[in-house]
């Protein structure tokens, strides 16, 4: 049934580029600084989607072409700031992040896999976590807020090393409780527009609300630079933004309910090639 | 300001049309703000902008208010020998933050 009203809803669409689409995403081809990028994805099997898109797909032309030169993308500006602070010293160990790692390339395989199980502190990390623990017991620093400009500059920079891979977080082992919390708050309809994300980023990806293109919610392009606010913003601020769009109270960034979001958008991604720092509207 | 960032081509074919890009960190804090306290935040931003070839100068702007954060500048210039292309950014505070970068021709 949802395939088929989607087909009704985009039948023009559809008919005017002569490709029968689920819904409408363009097929643009992402190449960043001569390397391609996949912007789509075969679903894992029983997931609710049949095919990934990245959110480049449902963007502008012009909004897309920005993300294809590393020059152009504003979000360079604020992983140089993550460069500086890198190796910056701070806190009262005397140390800076170079001082442990001391190439940030070593990250390279880090961004696809968070959220994920920490063992040693039993509970769910995502990568502000890892790097607040640093400041705090290896530096002596203080925490940086979760969706703060110091944090997104250091998730850029260390979520651009992974730039191409696919995203493979585990949905199994002790994660496997806190996805389906995920789920649950994916599924549930909330604030006064009585909304859950589903409504918008499964049952409507590909079609306009108001002025703006749908689509599919995924996280692999995050941190990302929206044009709205001039700034590079996390996932958290991001769910946020929706569940005020949708005249909810919504949960804290950083909190339990958002990182179980995090998890289960993330798993529906799977598979979808990392775009951090990407470039939407 | 920043550190300058300016994206030219190494080399180039004489007479070759080359785009070159530059983008410059700032604020750019347009003076029509108020603070907190309801006090007009001072205006704060890059006022003029030249790239100059060789000691003759390709192209200069000015820039006023309602320039966003950031300014990226973009255009394009033909070479004729080999030479360095220097830029300059002059803040409104009088800091002058400038860069160049050589073009090789062959």
């Amino acid at each position: 049934m949802k395939k088929l009203l989607s087909t009704v809803a985009c039948g023009i669409v559809a008919m005017t580029f002569g490709q029968a689409a689920f819904a409408d995403p363009d097929n643009n081809n992402l190449t960043v600084e001569g390397m391609a990028i996949s912007t789509d994805a075969k679903a894992m099997a029983g997931g609710p989607l049949d095919q990934l898109f990245s959110g480049w797909r449902f963007r502008a032309s012009e909004t897309q072409s920005l993300q294809m030169d590393d020059f152009d993308n504003p979000s360079f500006v604020f992983v140089e700031d993550g460069e500086a602070l890198y190796d910056k010293v701070d806190g009262s160990e005397g140390k800076a992040c170079s001082s442990c790692h001391e190439d940030v390339a070593e990250f390279k395989d880090l961004r696809p896999t968070l959220p994920r199980w920490n063992e040693a502190k039993g509970k769910l990390y995502s990568m502000e976590q890892y790097i607040n623990d640093c400041r705090v017991d290896r530096m002596g620093a203080e925490k940086w807020k979760w969706t703060g400009t110091n944090m997104t500059a250091m998730t850029s920079l260390i979520s651009l090393q992974s730039r191409g891979m696919p995203i493979s977080v585990a949905t199994d082992g002790p994660v496997a409780d806190i996805l389906s919390k995920g789920k649950e708050i994916y599924y549930t309809r909330v604030g006064q527009l009585d909304m859950s994300c589903a409504n918008c980023h499964e049952d409507n990806f590909g079609n306009m609300i108001r002025a703006d293109h749908l689509s599919q919610g995924q996280t692999n392009g995050f941190p990302t630079y929206r044009l709205k606010n001039a700034k590079m913003n996390s996932i958290h601020a991001r769910f946020k933004g929706c569940m005020k769009n949708i005249r909810a109270k919504p949960f804290k960034p950083g909190g339990a309910e958002f990182q179980a979001l995090e998890l289960y958008v993330a798993s529906r991604g799977n598979g979808l090639a990392v775009e951090s720092p990407s470039v939407r509207n | 300001m920043g550190k300058p960032r300016v994206k030219v081509p190494k080399s180039a074919g004489a007479g070759d049309t080359i785009t070159i890009k530059t983008l410059m960190k700032h604020k750019m804090e347009s003076g029509q703000r108020k603070d907190k306290d309801g006090n007009k935040i001072p205006r704060k931003i890059i006022n003029f902008f030249s790239a100059t070839f060789n000691g003759e100068e390709v192209m200069s702007v000015n820039l006023h208010g309602a320039v966003s954060t950031n300014p990226f500048i973009q255009f394009d210039m033909t070479v004729p020998t080999t030479g360095d292309l220097a830029f300059k950014w002059v803040d409104d505070d009088g800091t002058v933050t400038e860069t160049s970068k050589t073009i090789k021709v062959s």
